[in-house]
């Protein structure tokens, strides 16, 4: 038996899972609109604003949730300031719950940045000094910024999975591959996102044919990424034979990955589904994206120690 | 400087009397679960279940019955261990848990903000959340009976001394000659977390054990949890490093698509 079996669950469920589905959203749509702003055309501005708008969004969403599920709310900032010396910093580079709140913070800061570049872009500002900062990011700072923000936003999508491995838990305890399979997630819902919300923003044909393209990939990773997690989780695989193991096989592998690959692929094999195969597919990743957080945190949430270890 | 501190549980003299369990609650001034409304949990004499947030000691009844009359009761006061390398105090992100003067582990309420990554670092199982105080709590090893010379509360109380306090140098003899001697009498005895080159680079609190350690509810060898920090942060990266490549490469595709539609 895993020696990870005799410690206690966190109580991370309700406000954590949102959360971890939202960052690593967040931050794979930052990456996409990034990417795009250094390399796109453009035609791909719709999509660039897109992701800063949605990545804006996802991270005040994020550290509200992460502040919520807080025991004392209102301490939330002695994750960033040491509390007895205050304005002292309080960063530990080994833990990541720590690194993961500079992490929030700033992806949060240059994400609403850009999002005011984007806005300033669409003349959607009224207030002055916001399109006065807008103006600036959308001007010469604007690669600058969706290059650092960039990196953040895989940060973000990716700590979460590193922060529950560098713990004593079952199954997230247990291999080193939650980390890469989040970044991998995040990239395909981050892309998802953008496909389903572009279009509302004008984006061409050209756009969002490259990220079906760049989804069907990511979800190739995930998918490698997947069997490589379980493959080293080794004899406490066994936690999977309950209903987590349900869910993690139909809706996160089959609803999330292969449904949508397939319909990325050959689309009239999917009768209805077939109609609108991209956004079809791009809302299956969303759900898969989603499960795969309940049924990871749930999975080892709901490992009852005593029984575990009594042998029951 | 003092000299550190801890706790030696010997097992084989432990009754069961849970009077660590009283002097704890009423030292500590832990509140009662479920307002003093109890259930009994069926399961031998426990009715405290586990080590958490209003429970900071834990008398554990593992009965060894396979067939009638053939048979053992294992006791055990189980407690916070105070790793000399904690996992707890590792990954705290807000400096609340701390190492005292005493070589202990305690968590300062004033700081903790409740996110609960020690919960899921102590390998042991030992920290939960205080409902009252909407923070982690565990055991202080008494630290403010410490700071004015007291033993703490639950040593005082225990009625048999299978909870001995003490500099840890001078337990680690005391409970070596216990071992002999116990093994003197036929008993396969042995401790658990007293050798400072072994696990955690030693518990202060310690014990002896007539079992394996699974038995008990303890990890054979419990770990940091850092110990996956570089592996994980590396493949995360390269995952992330492929996923970018894997855009980059689309983007020149359709480029090279483009040229070669104008060319063509």
């Amino acid at each position: 038996m895993s020696d990870t079996f005799f410690s206690a669950a966190p109580h991370w469920t309700w406000f954590i899972i949102p959360y971890f589905f939202i960052g690593g959203l967040a931050g794979g749509a930052y990456f996409l609109a990034a990417v795009l702003e250094w390399f796109g055309q453009p035609e791909d501005r719709p999509v660039i604003r897109t992701g800063y708008r949605v990545a804006a969004v996802g991270a005040i969403s994020s550290g509200l949730l992460l502040t919520i599920d807080l025991g004392r709310p209102l301490r939330f900032w002695h994750m960033l300031f040491q509390s007895e010396h205050f304005p002292a910093i309080m960063f530990k580079s080994w833990s990541p719950i720590s690194f993961g709140a500079w992490a929030i913070l700033l992806f949060g800061l240059f994400s609403v940045l850009s999002a005011l570049g984007a806005m300033s872009e669409e003349g959607r500002l009224q207030n002055a000094a916001l399109r006065a900062v807008g103006g600036v990011v959308r001007g010469g700072l604007a690669k600058l910024v969706a290059g650092v923000g960039g990196l953040l936003g895989f940060f973000v999508a990716g700590y979460t999975g590193i922060l529950l491995t560098v713990t004593n838990r079952p199954v997230w305890a247990d291999s080193p591959w939650l980390g890469a399979l989040f970044v991998a997630s995040g990239a395909s819902t981050g892309a998802a996102t953008l496909i389903l919300l572009a279009p509302r923003r004008g984006a061409t044909e050209r756009s969002l044919n490259w990220l079906s393209s760049f989804d069907s990939k990511a979800l190739a990773v995930e998918l490698l990424v997947l069997i490589l997690f379980l493959g080293s989780l080794g004899s406490v695989n066994r936690v999977w034979v309950s209903f987590w193991g349900l869910l993690l096989l139909v809706g996160v592998v089959g609803a999330g990955i292969l449904v949508p690959l397939g319909l990325h692929m050959k689309p009239a094999s999917f009768g209805s589904l077939a109609a609108r195969p991209v956004a079809n597919a791009a809302k299956l990743v969303l759900l898969g994206g989603f499960l795969l957080r309940l049924a990871t945190m749930l999975a080892s949430e709901g490992i009852e120690r005593y029984r575990v270890a009594a042998g029951m | 400087m003092p000299e550190p501190m801890g706790f030696f549980t010997d097992t084989t003299i432990c009754i069961g009397c849970k009077a660590c369990e009283v002097a704890c609650k009423n030292w500590n001034q832990l509140p009662a679960e479920n307002g003093g409304v109890k259930e009994l949990s069926g399961n031998s004499y426990d009715n405290t279940g586990r080590l958490d947030g209003i429970h900071w000691r834990h008398v554990k009844f593992i009965e060894q019955f396979e067939a009638p009359y053939q048979g053992r009761w294992l006791m055990m006061s189980d407690v916070c261990k105070h790793c000399v390398q904690a996992g707890c105090l590792e990954v705290c992100p807000t400096g609340a848990i701390i190492r005292t003067e005493f070589d202990t582990v305690v968590i300062q309420s004033d700081v903790c903000n409740g996110c609960r990554a020690c919960i899921a670092a102590c390998p042991f199982g030992v920290i939960d959340m205080n409902p009252v105080s909407g923070t982690a709590q565990k055991c202080t090893l008494c630290h403010d009976r410490l700071q004015v010379g007291l033993e703490p509360a639950c040593a005082k109380a225990c009625p048999t001394d299978s909870i001995q306090f003490g500099t840890i140098t001078e337990l680690r003899g005391r409970a070596q000659k216990r071992v002999e001697q116990l093994k003197g009498q036929g008993v396969n005895a042995y401790l658990y977390g007293a050798d400072p080159n072994g696990p955690l680079g030693g518990l202060n609190s310690f014990y002896l054990l007539v079992d394996k350690p699974e038995v008990y509810g303890l990890p054979q060898k419990p770990q940091l949890p850092t110990r996956n920090l570089k592996s994980s942060a590396s493949f995360s990266t390269a995952s992330a490093a492929v996923l970018g490549l894997l855009a980059l490469v689309g983007l020149r595709k359709r480029r090279m698509d483009d040229m070669g539609g104008r060319n063509g």
